[in-house]
């Protein structure tokens, strides 16, 4: 790990105005840290934000306000979370593990890195890390990549479960920093690669995360969190499903469904969401609307059994979703 | 032991904390970029928790940080000025008869059902079955299992683990 000076901050002002070249903010610690071991994160600071008032669960204009310092264990097991919002709670259970949890925090989970392994090389080039030095992964070890919405300068995936949920939830995020406060639509916080893969989100350097807000709408009735990966535990998702349904009857009336592990931000296809209102709740219909989506999919050379294992999981998953029962978190049969 | 009294890591940038570590109150000098599991282990020979990947894949550095259980090789020092923490060698001091020289019941229950091998990820079992069991989430067999997915023992001592958390999830007090 490099040297660096540390600055605790007491309230977001502190933290915002410790803000400068080089700096970072840390939170749980749970990538930061990691990415410091492999020098792929070099901050001349580190300013400690975990002891800023930002560590609660408030109710917010019907929905809930979740705290950027509250822990993702904190928020997964908030009785009114599990209440009105299990598919949060599921997702953020199917990530990690217990002590992870237990550590990492909203704002940090947001705001976590790709798992690409040459990203995590400083051995090996990598546009995201070193703007303009190229992207190994693309013709190389690809398997974990993307399918959606790459670029010819990175082909990297969003790691997180959290947000494939905050996404189909449509939370807003909420930020603090040199200008001011300002809220950020979840479908606009992080970014697809393009031209500028060394940006993961929208965010404007010296802001800070302080709070996600969820709406009032959290399809507690019916959703699931279906995650796939190469062990049943501990490892991050090769392709996941977030579904969320309201029905009328057997009529589809609202449809979200984000998809993780298969682009650099969590995937949805409004033109698909839009496909399953006001259809009957059949396997048919489900089908029609997974082929929509990975009709647009672009597997890289190893990673072409992404586009049928997500085919698979998108109708699986509104399946779960549409029964009202969604995969279970420590039976990991597939329902 | 008593207070640290060796000389700050770096002479430039040391930053005093205060730890309460298994019982003992603790002032220590810290460089920043020094890990809770460096720490525990270098600085002050609580060389029980172990260190398997360092980078919070194993479970291996599990410890408790103010009752909750954490991974040390992903936590800085100086953030956890003022916590309490508790290391494989402080448990016995955690169970029911505190203050003799009993093991806590998770560590009888681990010799009891052979729950383990090599002993390596052993220490973060056991801090980490008694986080679990203080969190009160998991219940059933699956459940303990995918609470547990934290912990990963190369020895596949995994059945016995669980058999061992179970015995003092139902007879706990008791045992
Ligand atoms: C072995 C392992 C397995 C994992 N498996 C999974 C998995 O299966 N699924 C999954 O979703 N995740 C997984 N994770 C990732 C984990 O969820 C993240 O590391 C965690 O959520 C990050 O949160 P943190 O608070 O620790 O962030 P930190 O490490 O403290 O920070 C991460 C980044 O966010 C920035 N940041 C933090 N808080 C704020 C804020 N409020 N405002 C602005 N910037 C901020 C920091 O500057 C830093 O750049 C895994 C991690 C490990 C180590
Ligand atoms: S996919 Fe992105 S993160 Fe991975 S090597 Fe290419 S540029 Fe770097
Ligand atoms: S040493 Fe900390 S998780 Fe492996
Ligand atoms: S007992 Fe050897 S690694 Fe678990």
């Amino acid at each position: 790990m490099n040297r660096f000076d540390y600055v605790r901050a007491g309230t977001v002002a502190e933290a915002v105005g410790a803000f400068g070249d080089g700096a970072r903010f840390i939170a749980g610690g749970t990538n930061l840290i990691d990415l410091m071991k492999y020098e792929v994160e070099k901050p001349g600071r580190l300013i400690d934000i975990t002891r800023l008032p930002l560590q609660g669960i408030e109710e917010h204009e019907g929905g809930l306000r979740l705290g950027a310092l509250a822990t993702n264990a904190k928020v997964a097991y908030d009785a009114r979370v599990a209440e009105r919002y299990p598919l949060l709670r599921n997702a953020i259970l199917a990530g990690a593990s217990a002590q992870l949890r237990n550590a990492a925090t909203t704002g940090g989970n947001l705001l976590q890195r790709t798992r690409c392994y040459y990203f995590y090389d400083a051995g090996t080039p990598c546009n995201k890390r070193e703007p303009g030095s190229g992207c190994p992964a693309i013709g190389g070890v690809n398997r974990i990549h993307a399918i959606f919405g790459a670029s010819d300068q990175c082909i990297a995936t969003h790691p997180s479960d959290m947000c494939i949920a905050l996404a189909a939830l449509e939370a807003t995020v909420r930020v603090s920093g040199p200008d001011g406060e300002r809220a950020i639509p979840f479908a606009e916080f992080h970014r697809l690669p393009g031209n500028a893969p060394e940006k993961d989100t929208t965010l404007k350097p010296g802001e800070i995360v302080v709070s996600v807000d969820l709406p009032e709408r959290g399809f507690a009735r019916n959703y699931t969190y279906l995650k796939l990966r190469d062990r049943l535990s501990y490892a991050f998702a090769l392709v996941s499903v977030a579904a969320g349904l309201e029905l009328d009857g057997d009529t589809i009336t609202t449809a979200r469904l984000a998809l993780g592990g298969v682009a650099h931000k969590p995937w949805r296809n409004q033109e698909a969401e839009a496909l399953l209102v006001g259809q009957p709740a059949t396997r048919e219909t489900f089908a029609k609307a997974a082929d929509l989506i990975v009709a647009e999919a672009k597997p890289q050379s190893e990673n072409g059994f992404k586009v049928e294992l997500a085919r698979r999981a998108i109708v699986r998953g509104l399946e779960q979703a549409a029964a009202g029962t969604p995969q279970s978190l420590s039976d990991k049969r597939i329902q | 032991m008593l207070l640290d009294t060796s000389p700050p890591v770096s002479a430039d940038t040391p930053i005093g904390i205060t730890l309460t570590i298994n019982g003992q109150r603790r002032e220590l000098q810290v460089a920043p970029w020094t890990t809770l599991l460096d720490l525990l282990r270098e600085r002050l020979d609580l060389t029980g928790t172990k260190k398997g990947c360092d980078h919070g894949q194993c479970g291996a550095c599990t410890v408790l940080v103010n009752g909750t259980r954490v991974n040390a090789c992903l936590t800085l020092a100086v953030m956890k000025d003022g916590a309490e923490i508790t290391t494989v060698e402080g448990l016995a001091s955690l169970g029911e008869r505190k203050g003799s020289n009993a093991l806590h019941p998770i560590q009888e229950a681990f010799i009891e059902h052979d729950a383990f091998q090599c002993g390596y990820c052993t220490p973060g079992q056991l801090c980490s079955a008694v986080g679990m069991m203080g969190e009160g989430h998991a219940h059933s067999r699956d459940e303990i299992r995918e609470a547990m997915s934290g912990n990963i023992c190369r020895c596949g001592a995994y059945t016995n683990i669980v058999d061992a958390i179970e015995d003092v999830m139902q007879h706990g007090a008791a045992r």
